[in-house]
């Protein structure tokens, strides 16, 4: 073996420092960033120097500062009718992280229910559950949102309802392989040996042992739901202007990007880092929550 | 002392597939005295661990069932009991050990959480009380050092310990019955006598009654009190003298004798969905009579404490 790399001392320090350093990245990066948002979306009125919904029409299309034509008053530039993007981008961070953490929560905690009751319980239940998540799976999505916003009018909360009410699905199924494999596993079968219940074994065995896929499938889910929502408000079914959420910036620019790139760019960096550091924090999390790969 | 604890009356237990009903514990009784071990052997899928599990009524369901017969522990039948009542005898009454001790403990707990589940389902207690129970548990399993090993994960042990792990879980409430199915098949060969040896002692001061599920007549000579053979979901015999048990015994290797090849049964088992009429066992036989292929043998007592169900005997 001509190609073995034959490590020194120093090189197996050097590379597990660098392993280390870059391991902390993983986890300090994605968190700033995230903290770092969620802050944002909080103290949105403090930060941002004008109401987001605020109309200049002498001011409009103005590029960011760096470019030219830019000034220091309105960092990231003007829209169309000359509200301040900087603004909305701070108070879109308010919109399109709570819809995200609640749909999230919604969807998580329904999709995984249902998907360890399936599992584990499997006959008849499985069967009944899993076809109405194959029904749900096979539900445009879309269509569900523009009927619920012609229903009930568009507006904060038929968003969160129209895409929890078809999103929990991928997480039923998912949750639902993996408890049909560990209801086989030896230590639930070793949990019913010494006369745990079946909701017992539910909650306390299985559940731990799917954290993992559900993390990395929460992290994935991030993205997913600024962009659906992106999507419902270009449609009109998503959150009504003049409220500014990412996703309806992104659309509101969309018609401009080779005149006035900025109005849609930076939400869509904004959309960008959180889902990127949804990634990493959901990278980081899988091999902390994993025991083997606890470091000792 | 030869009390009898545990009266299994003619079990039935089967699998409803798609093809049919297999047949895999198909009318098997036997005793098991307090204090007492009895060995369960027969090759592969003969239905050794189904009988363990129909014991507990653990059977996968809903495919498996038990159709018929009696399991009477203590006084009880097991048959007749709710499920919540089965849950309080299992763990507390009856125990179990699995063959693989790298997957029957939970990855994410420490060992001392999954002991101690076990003693909080069964006893109310306060915390240091159930942490004193868990402790003298794997002591009880010689594990070294109890207290320093409450927090360790499964992974951080090796296979011998985490098998002493699994059997301070089944130990944990002091049952009155252990059913123990291969419990060394996945250990190696010192850890293994390491092991057997340790349940001989466990069984002296806790005065369990142990079920050994195996295939390995080294275990059985070593460890049972006494012996029932099965094949094809049936004892055939309890002790020594059916032709199946004589070439069972045939193929275990010894070191005594010089073979070219080791000696095998010929054939397979028969399929438990489409069983020969007769002796389940005559087409592999190689003492087989007439008789054999019609009629099923009857259980005949040749000894004390000794029966088989062969027509040679009858």
């Amino acid at each position: 073996m001509q190609n073995t790399e034959v490590m020194t001392g120093a090189m197996v320090d050097s590379s597990m420092r660098r392993a280390l350093i870059f391991g902390q990245m993983t986890f300090v990066i994605p968190v700033t960033v995230l903290v770092l948002l969620v802050l944002t979306a909080i103290f949105a009125p403090f930060l941002a120097p004008y109401p987001p919904t605020k109309i200049a029409m002498t001011e409009r299309l103005l590029p960011p500062f760096f470019s030219d034509g830019g000034s220091t008053a309105h960092l990231l530039g003007t829209d169309l009718i000359g509200r301040d993007v900087l603004s909305r981008v701070i108070y879109g961070a308010r919109v399109s992280l709570s819809v995200s953490l609640l749909v999230i929560l919604i969807t998580g905690s329904i999709g995984t229910v249902l998907g360890i009751i399936a599992g584990y319980l499997g006959g008849r239940t499985d069967a009944f559950l899993m076809r109405i998540t194959d029904i749900s799976l096979a539900f445009p999505g879309i269509l569900i949102a523009i009927l619920l916003a012609t229903i009930i009018g568009p507006g904060y909360w038929t968003v969160v309802l129209a895409i929890s009410i078809l999103g929990w699905a991928p997480y039923a199924r998912l949750i639902r392989g993996e408890a049909l494999k560990l209801r086989e596993a030896d230590f639930a079968a070793q949990a019913r040996i010494i006369g745990s219940s079946s909701l017992r074994i539910m909650v306390i065995h299985i559940f731990p042992n799917i954290v993992n896929p559900l993390i990395v499938m929460v992290t994935l889910s991030v993205g997913f739901v600024i962009l659906t929502e992106a999507a419902l408000s270009y449609l009109g079914a998503g959150i009504p202007p003049p409220t500014p959420s990412w996703g309806n910036m992104v659309s509101d620019g969309r018609n401009l990007i080779d005149t006035a790139w900025w109005i849609c760019f930076f939400p869509g960096l904004a959309i960008g880092l959180v889902v990127l550091a949804g990634n990493f924090l959901g990278d980081w999390l899988r091999d902390k929550l994993d025991p083997r790969l606890r470091r000792l | 002392m030869s009390n009898i604890l545990l009266q299994v009356e003619d079990l039935r237990t089967s699998f409803f597939t798609r093809q049919g009903e297999v047949k895999a514990v198909d009318g098997v009784s036997f005793s098991v005295n307090e204090g007492e071990t009895f060995g369960i052997v027969g090759e592969s899928g003969c239905g050794k661990t189904v009988t363990g599990l129909s014991i507990l009524r653990l059977l996968p369901e809903p495919a498996g069932m038990i159709v018929g017969g009696k399991i009477i522990l203590d006084g009880t039948n097991l048959l007749e009991l709710s499920k919540k009542e089965m849950r309080a005898i299992r763990g507390r009454m009856i125990s179990m050990i699995l063959q693989d001790p790298m997957t029957s403990l939970n990855p994410v707990y420490p060992i001392g959480d999954q002991i101690a589940e076990s003693v909080r389902l069964h006893q109310h207690q306060p915390d240091d009380k159930v942490r004193e129970e868990v402790i003298s548990a794997l002591r009880l399993l010689k594990i070294p050092a109890p207290e320093m090993r409450l927090g360790d994960y499964p992974f951080q042990m090796s296979g011998g310990m985490r098998q002493r792990v699994v059997g301070a879980i089944a130990m944990s409430c002091y049952p009155r019955l252990l059913i123990a199915d291969e419990p060394t098949t996945a250990l190696d060969a010192t850890i293994q006598a390491q092991y057997l040896a340790l349940f001989k002692e466990i069984q002296k001061t806790t005065h369990v009654a142990i079920i050994f599920i195996t295939h390995d007549f080294g275990v059985v000579a070593n460890m049972c009190h006494r012996v029932g053979v099965m094949y094809a979901g049936k004892i055939v015999e309890t002790a020594k003298t059916h032709p199946y048990t004589s070439a069972l015994i045939d193929s275990v290797p010894r070191l005594d004798r010089k073979d070219e090849r080791l000696y095998s049964i010929e054939g397979q088992p028969p399929s438990l969905m489409n069983l020969p009429p007769g002796c389940r066992f005559f087409p592999r036989c190689s003492e087989a009579r007439e008789v054999c292929s019609e009629q099923e043998p009857p259980e005949v007592e040749i000894g004390d404490g000794h029966s088989v169900a062969c027509w040679k005997w009858s």
